[in-house]
């Protein structure tokens, strides 16, 4: 029966690829596609699950393929399934089936119409390979997609500003996410030294065992992993994000942050459960977000004057009370009160265009004047300060920009003068010399050796900062990236003797690739256009779209997209660093965290956004 | 040049100006979106208004190349436009520039330009930090409903409201003292706050532009609730200066708060020189070059349907002497003049040849109130510039309004959030499923037929002086009845030759999960379906009295004439008949006669939409095409249920037969009249006086929304969120986007609307002339107008003031034997790109 679930991944992977094949015009092609791939699949898990439970429903898994293995690293796919996986594998198969069957005729004729069909579909597969995960790897690959898809629908209509504003917005809080997920990773492979897998957390004893005995490291991967299922589902503090993601069609708000993404945070808390269910802080963490979000967001919904909105911050409100369930430990209730959230929002999103003719008539018929009482008692200044508080967000917006971005911006502000190019040439010179340490590796005390490691990472944190707040030249900000890997990457080298030359390979052969292919299209797109600018959105896809979709994949590949080489290397850096090393691993997380943002700002600002010549129809800034 | 001193009142009327007058979206009504250039002729105005705001004016210059490449664009037409505007020695010259020479096209608009310092001299995006601010707050103030907790309303207005919320808080909407204590300052004006934020007095006015047309959706929303609050059912008082002072004090608490003590007025630290928005502004040779493109675009098309015409009643005047003149009709049906009734209209007439159609404004003449059975509010029913003093109420009406849970609000609370989600959720996914694979009508959808009930009775006629309300008297005295029919069947020539059943068929729209539902409906009912109109006027042109009265005026309907009230939905192509059980004996089983040739024309109606529907097959059978088009309407996922008004070009106003047996394609407006009755042109000045405003109005409106649709259009409608009940917004930070999504103008072609009046020159100029508020549409190029003398069949049209000469390129109109044939093998537009879209159109063909 195991071996089965590898069909769950597979079917949809083919069908993206397929999905690609087709041009624009051909809407039946590519929607037929489409809703029959998923169709198939939801009649198979359906099946799947049926045969399941007529076998007294087994915990399954399924060991796949091993991308690596080495004495004692082994990095492996693994696939799962038990109630969790029936249910979000099923309620997902579901609803994208009905929105893609809806999206069919809602999307005739737009532009964008393939490009539609194949991220839902790139979307799908993410979803069910975080659903069928079975050990963290293979859920993070699953994650990191979700991230890349959710960028490409929000900045759907990817000619306008507050699309791709809201994209860029979306994305680094969930880049937040992912380094929480990917320093889970790390602390798990030095508690464990293996790859855990879910299966083998479903024995308790084992879990228990190993909680004891390394509570604090384990408190560590336990906050990661409620941070990540914080953010993807938008609970306090993280909410204000999913309002503004609902810039694409209708139809993939609904799918996406009516429905399931946004209740994948929900996911990750029922498959960690037993690790963390006798660590009672954060256990009552995962109660204390549940019921502040609860109340905040449902204050915040009262108060929004915009159906999409409101249906938002009131689905966020009941996924606060899954969270509470899942603490509670009544997983049936959450796996019913999930679905059913999930269906009721995603129908109320698509069915909200019509609320206006609905509303309207119906107070055609019973409108009573509101009635207006001037006070100024306790309670009532109370009421006025929620209201206010409210219609603001709780300030949600503006600290997660300034406790999270701003910082960032600021350092690489006030290091501007680092990026002259006197300082390039000399961060080059310094690189040199560090390459030629590292073959003098054995020459050099280990004191020593141990403060360079940590200098050349945190000289690769700055780089990749000041590339992030470069306002003028993409392809200097580019060059400012390429560099900071290059540290990076020296940085572990220098510290782990037994480093292999086939691993650094495996790296750069991601890596390399897709610096060039980055440069030239920049280079290109230089040459073609004249001047090249960071400091706007400037829309080149407009006129150069093919050049468009290069530099995205390369930027894919740059960060470390899961199946690139470059994500394979990343994580086996992971692997060498060792558990104590917190200020390097805080350097190289944050150099991470930064990078995807930079690739993804510089062709946001370079791709995206209104074209800059005003030849043809262009929105204003603010519609 | 000379910047005048600040004068805020001034000011704020030259902003109510420029800006939108879009209304809440539940009143759509269809108006040039360039109203505010209006005294302007038409390439001067969207010329100007591209200079300042930025609007593309015209369809780009390369899509207008592709057009001649593809012959959309006649080149015979290209070669006279150009001997017309620049001489016959030019051509040469010319050609090249339109075809070949290449310009720089990058619009450098006006607008903008003072305010954007603050970004580029301070780093400081103010719009970023504003607005999304700024539009939750006059969204939560303007909420007709959406949100459950209600902004606490003064009496006094916006300001007042805000000032009340601060005093009783503990928290504020800002961030700075100093901008809590400027919003305290009771009498604060403009002028004030400008000084802080710009300085200058002489820049006041061109930054005032700059910020609110960088949201000149909200900035137009309340613009327009200022001027006109009863289009809100529950009212807010709201002004432009209280929102701009309040936008003045966010935009100084950021600036203080970003800034802090290097916070200057903006003008300390710039050097550009104050310039007024509003120079004049000069064609460029670019822009010549477009306005060639543009009128040899419209004459390509105009050429044809002229020459068909032409060629149609040289024809019918040969054949004319051996036929009867007046034949024994079977009925006689009066329809809205709107084109998406000329299809429907063609095609009675050729399943029944002794059936008569007429058109006429869909208000029928009858301007008044109506008040729904249980309604709390007064729908207006007649054109949006009348000021109506009747009412009609309705009663006795046994069935109840439904309900649909899923728009209650109890899903937004936490228990009962949770009670809903595991309950409703599971129920939502199965109304999900059922409308996905078999749609049919809800409560939840906007339905053309609830509008008024069938088993209803309405007080058409009045009881008496007293019988008032709210100042507005119920039902029409007789004497004013009498004058409401003769002057409509004055105005479209039915004064003889009265078949016994004539029907009065008003139109409205079905159409589901569509904000923009009320710009289906009948313009001339103020954006409502028409039903109750129709059903008024066939109950007063069935009132004994008014028939005296009529045959005292000359105007004489046999006894056994039966007048019938009808709504044809045009989006589900159904139609309802009303008061049914009045008709005698053999009206009534003519009747159950005529019912199947409407149902024939409806089944046929809906073939000729269909083939502009991707998603249903025109080759299918009749009943199967009838099928899809109904459930389009009543699809969630349908964003097209109808086309609405895209492809109107044409006016029609003359006897039916001026155009019978011509393919119009559905993009005629077609006003009966007949000049024979009216020699003199006495009633034709006021069958053009609606044609500018409400024909015009949909025109130009359409025209503006494709060729820009992404400033002067709504954009697509796929990412729209509902705010407040009055607008559309994309996402939750957006400004308002008024105008016509894109799904609705996809099919149109950028043309100005063609008038064709059958009368001499002489009488429609003099008619034309009448008002000056008329007169401007013509004078001005708004639209273009052509006589035919009705009794050479000469054609003239109406250039700079006077009627000169046409003779049409077009030599022959082809002709097309079976409809059918004609449909089914109509080409269906590759993309909507306007080179692909315009080869969906027909050509214009004779019927043979």
């Amino acid at each position: 029966m195991e071996q089965l679930l590898i069909y769950f991944i597979f079917f949809p992977f083919v069908s993206f690829f397929i999905s690609l094949l087709f041009q624009n015009k051909q809407e039946k092609l590519i929607s037929t596609v489409a809703f029959t791939s998923v169709g198939i699949q939801l009649t198979g898990v359906i099946v799947f699950t049926g045969y399941w439970l007529l076998h007294s429903a087994p915990t399954l898994n399924l060991k796949h393929f091993v991308f690596f293995k080495e004495d004692d690293i082994e990095i492996f796919l693994d696939f799962y399934f038990d109630k969790t996986t029936a249910v979000f594998s099923i309620l997902g198969a579901f609803v994208s089936f009905l929105v893609l069957v809806f999206s069919k005729y809602y999307l005739h004729r737009d532009s964008g119409y393939k490009r539609f069909f194949n991220t839902i579909l790139l979307f799908f597969f993410a979803f069910n390979i975080t659903v069928f995960a079975g050990n963290f790897e293979t859920l993070f690959i699953g994650w990191e997609f979700l991230g890349i898809t959710s960028f490409l629908l929000i900045a759907f209509y990817r000619d306008r500003y507050l699309p791709v504003k809201n994209a860029l917005k979306t994305i680094s809080l969930y880049r937040l996410g992912d380094i929480c997920l990917i320093l889970a990773l790390w602390t798990s492979h030095h508690i464990w030294h293996e790859n855990i897998t879910f299966i083998k957390l479903d024995n308790l004893n084992l879990v228990l065992g190993h909680v004891a005995e390394h509570y604090n490291s384990v408190l560590f991967l336990l906050s990661m992993i409620v941070v990540a299922a914080t953010i993807k589902s938008a609970q306090f503090p993280f909410s204000s994000w999913l309002p503004r993601a609902m810039e694409g069609p209708t139809t993939s708000s609904a799918v996406f942050y009516g429905s399931l993404a946004v209740h994948l945070g929900v996911f990750l808390l029922l498959r960690t459960y037993n690790y963390w269910q006798s660590v009672i802080p954060i256990k009552i963490s995962i109660v204390i977000i549940g019921i502040l979000t609860t109340i905040i967001a449902t204050l915040i919904a009262r108060v929004q004057s915009t159906v999409k909105t409101q249906i938002a911050y009131a689905s966020v409100a009941q996924i606060g009370l899954m969270f509470i369930e899942i603490a509670l430990g009544w997983h049936i209730l959450v796996l019913v009160h999930l679905s059913g959230n999930a269906l009721l929002r995603t129908y109320q999103l698509l069915v909200s265009p019509s609320v206006l003719g609905y509303m309207i008539h119906d107070q055609f018929f019973n409108y009573v004047p509101k009635q207006h009482f001037s006070s100024t008692s306790f309670i009532s200044k109370i009421r006025n300060s929620i209201y206010v508080l409210s219609i603001k967000e709780w300030n949600m917006d503006i600290y997660s920009k300034k406790l999270l971005w701003d910082p960032f911006k600021y350092i690489g502000k006030s290091l501007r003068v680092l990026s002259h190019k006197l300082a390039l040439i000399l961060f080059g010179v310094i690189f040199i010399a560090g390459l030629l340490l590292f073959y003098l590796d054995d020459h050099i005390p280990p004191q020593i050796d141990n403060y360079l490691h940590t200098g050349f990472a945190f000289l690769g944190m700055i780089l990749i900062i000041l590339s992030f707040s470069e306002k003028s030249s993409p392809l200097k900000a580019w060059l400012l990236i390429i560099l900071s890997q290059l540290y990076v990457v020296l940085s572990v080298a220098l510290l782990n003797d037994e480093y292999e030359y086939i691993e650094i390979l495996l790296y750069f052969s991601g890596l390399g690739v897709s610096a060039v292919i980055g440069a030239w299209v920049l280079l290109r797109l230089k040459k073609l256009e004249k001047d090249l600018n960071l400091n706007d959105f400037y829309g080149h896809i407009y006129n150069h779209p093919n050049l468009g979709i290069w530099f995205l994949a390369a930027c894919l590949a740059f960060v470390g997209l899961p199946f690139t080489p470059s994500f394979i290397g990343l994580d086996l850096m992971y692997s060498h660093i060792d558990h104590e090393e917190y200020l390097l691993t805080s350097f190289i997380t944050i150099s991470f965290l930064v990078l995807e943002l930079t690739v993804l700002r510089i062709y946001a600002r370079v791709f995206l956004g209104p074209h800059k010549k005003q030849t043809h129809p262009i929105a204003y800034r603010s519609s | 040049m000379q910047i005048s001193d600040f004068r805020e009142q001034n000011v704020l009327q030259h902003l109510k100006h420029y800006l939108p007058s879009q209304t809440p979206l539940k009143d759509f009504i269809h108006h040039n979106s360039l109203h505010a250039f209006q005294d302007l002729k038409f390439y001067d105005a969207i010329f100007k208004a591209n200079k300042i705001f930025g609007y593309q004016a015209t369809l780009p210059l390369v899509d207008f190349r592709k057009l001649h490449q593809i012959g959309r664009i006649d080149d015979r037409i290209v070669e006279r436009i150009i001997e017309e505007k620049k001489g016959k020695e030019n051509v040469t010259f010319w050609r090249e520039n339109l075809t070949a020479k290449t310009y720089e096209e990058h619009i450098d608009q006006r607008i903008g330009k003072l305010r954007i310092n603050w970004k580029s001299i301070y780093q400081l995006d103010l719009d970023n930090l504003v607005q999304p601010l700024l539009f939750r707050i006059l969204s939560s103030y303007l909420d007709q409903g959406i949100a459950i907790w209600d902004f606490s309303l003064n009496k006094d207005g916006f300001l007042a409201s805000i000032r009340e919320v601060e005093k009783n808080s503990f928290t504020s909407f800002f961030k700075t003292k100093e901008a809590r204590q400027l919003l305290f300052q009771e009498n604060i004006t403009i002028r004030e706050l400008l000084k802080i934020v710009v300085g200058d007095e002489k820049y006041y006015e061109q930054y005032l532009f700059d910020q609110q047309f960088s949201h000149r959706g909200w900035s137009g929303m309340v613009a327009t609730l200022e001027e006109k609050p009863e289009t809100l059912l529950s009212p807010r008082k709201i002004s432009l200066s209280d929102s701009i002072i309040f936008e003045l004090i966010l935009e100084i608490d950021h600036l203080q708060n970003e800034l802090g003590s290097d916070f200057k007025p903006l003008c300390t630290t710039i050097s550009q020189p104050p310039f007024d928005l509003f120079e004049d502004v000069e064609i460029s040779e670019l822009q010549e070059v477009l306005m060639i493109w543009q009128d040899a675009f419209e004459w390509s098309y105009y050429d044809e349907i002229l020459a068909g015409i032409q060629q149609l009643n040289r024809h019918k005047s040969e054949g004319a002497q051996n036929k009867a003149t007046t034949k024994e009709r079977s009925f006689q049906a009066l329809f809205c003049i709107d084109e998406r009734e000329c299809s429907l209209r063609t095609h009675i007439e050729s399943f029944d040849k002794l059936s008569e159609t007429f058109g006429c404004p869909g208000f029928f003449g009858v301007e008044f109130y109506f008040q729904a059975e249980h309604a709390k509010f007064y729908d207006k029913l007649c054109p949006a510039p009348i000021t109506p003093k009747y009412l009609i109420k309705e009663y006795d009406v046994s069935e109840k309004r439904k309900h649909d849970l899923f728009y209650t609000d109890k899903t937004h609370h936490i228990a009962t959030g949770f009670i809903s989600a595991i309950t409703f959720g599971f129920w939502a996914c199965y109304r999900l499923i059922k409308n996905l694979f078999k749609p049919e009508m809800s409560p939840a959808i906007s339905n053309a037929f609830a509008h008024m009930n069938e088993q209803g009775k309405l007080t058409i006629e009045n009881k008496g002086f007293e019988n008032k309300e709210n100042g507005l008297q119920i039902g029409f005295a007789i004497e004013v009845m009498t004058n409401r029919v003769e002057a409509l069947l004055n105005g479209i020539g039915l004064i003889d030759n009265f078949a016994s059943l004539v029907y009065v068929v008003a139109h409205g729209s079905s159409s589901a999960n569509n904000p923009h539902h009320g710009a289906h409906d009948c313009g001339a009912c103020s954006g409502r379906p028409g039903s109750v109109n129709a059903r008024v006027f066939a109950t007063m042109a069935n009132h004994e009295k008014v028939r005296k009265l009529l045959k005292e005026r000359g105007i004489s309907i046999p006894a056994n004439t039966q007048f019938i009230g009808a709504l044809h939905d045009t989006a589900a192509d159904e139609i309802e008949f009303y008061d049914v059980s009045i008709l005698n004996e053999l009206n009534a089983k003519a009747h159950q006669q005529n019912l199947i040739t409407f149902e024939n024309a409806l089944d046929l109606n809906a073939k000729e939409r269909s083939r502009r529907f991707a998603s249903i097959n025109t080759k299918a059978d009749l009943k199967q095409i009838r099928k899809a088009v109904k459930d389009r309407s009543v699809s969630l996922f349908e964003p097209r249920p109808e086309l609405g008004h895209g492809t109107n070009t044409l006016c029609i106003v003359g006897n039916r037969e001026m155009t019978k047996g011509i393919f119009l394609d559905r993009r005629a407006f077609l006003n009966s009249y007949n000049f024979q009755t009216d020699r003199e042109g006495k009633f034709l000045t006021g069958v053009m006086a609606p044609l500018g405003p409400v024909c015009g109005g949909i025109n130009l409106e359409y025209y503006f929304s494709r060729v820009d649709n992404s400033k002067l259009g709504a954009g697509t409608k796929l990412p729209h969120n509902v705010v407040g009940l009055f607008g559309v917004a994309n996402s939750s930070d957006g400004d308002l986007r008024p105008g016509l999504p894109w799904q609705m103008i996809e099919v149109h072609d950028p043309l100005r609307l063609m008038i064709i009046v059958e009368h001499f020159p002489e009488i429609v100029l003099k008619s034309i002339q009448s008002t000056p508020a008329m007169y401007e549409w013509y004078i001005n190029e708004w639209v273009h107008l052509v006589s035919v003398n009705p009794e050479t069949n000469e054609l003239t049209y109406f250039k700079e003031g006077r009627f000169v000469p046409y003779k049409t390129v077009a030599k022959e109109i082809h002709f097309y034997k079976d409809v059918h044939t004609l449909l089914e093998n109509a080409k269906e537009m590759e993309t909507n790109h306007i080179v692909q879209a315009t080869q969906e159109n027909l050509p214009v063909l004779l019927h043979n």
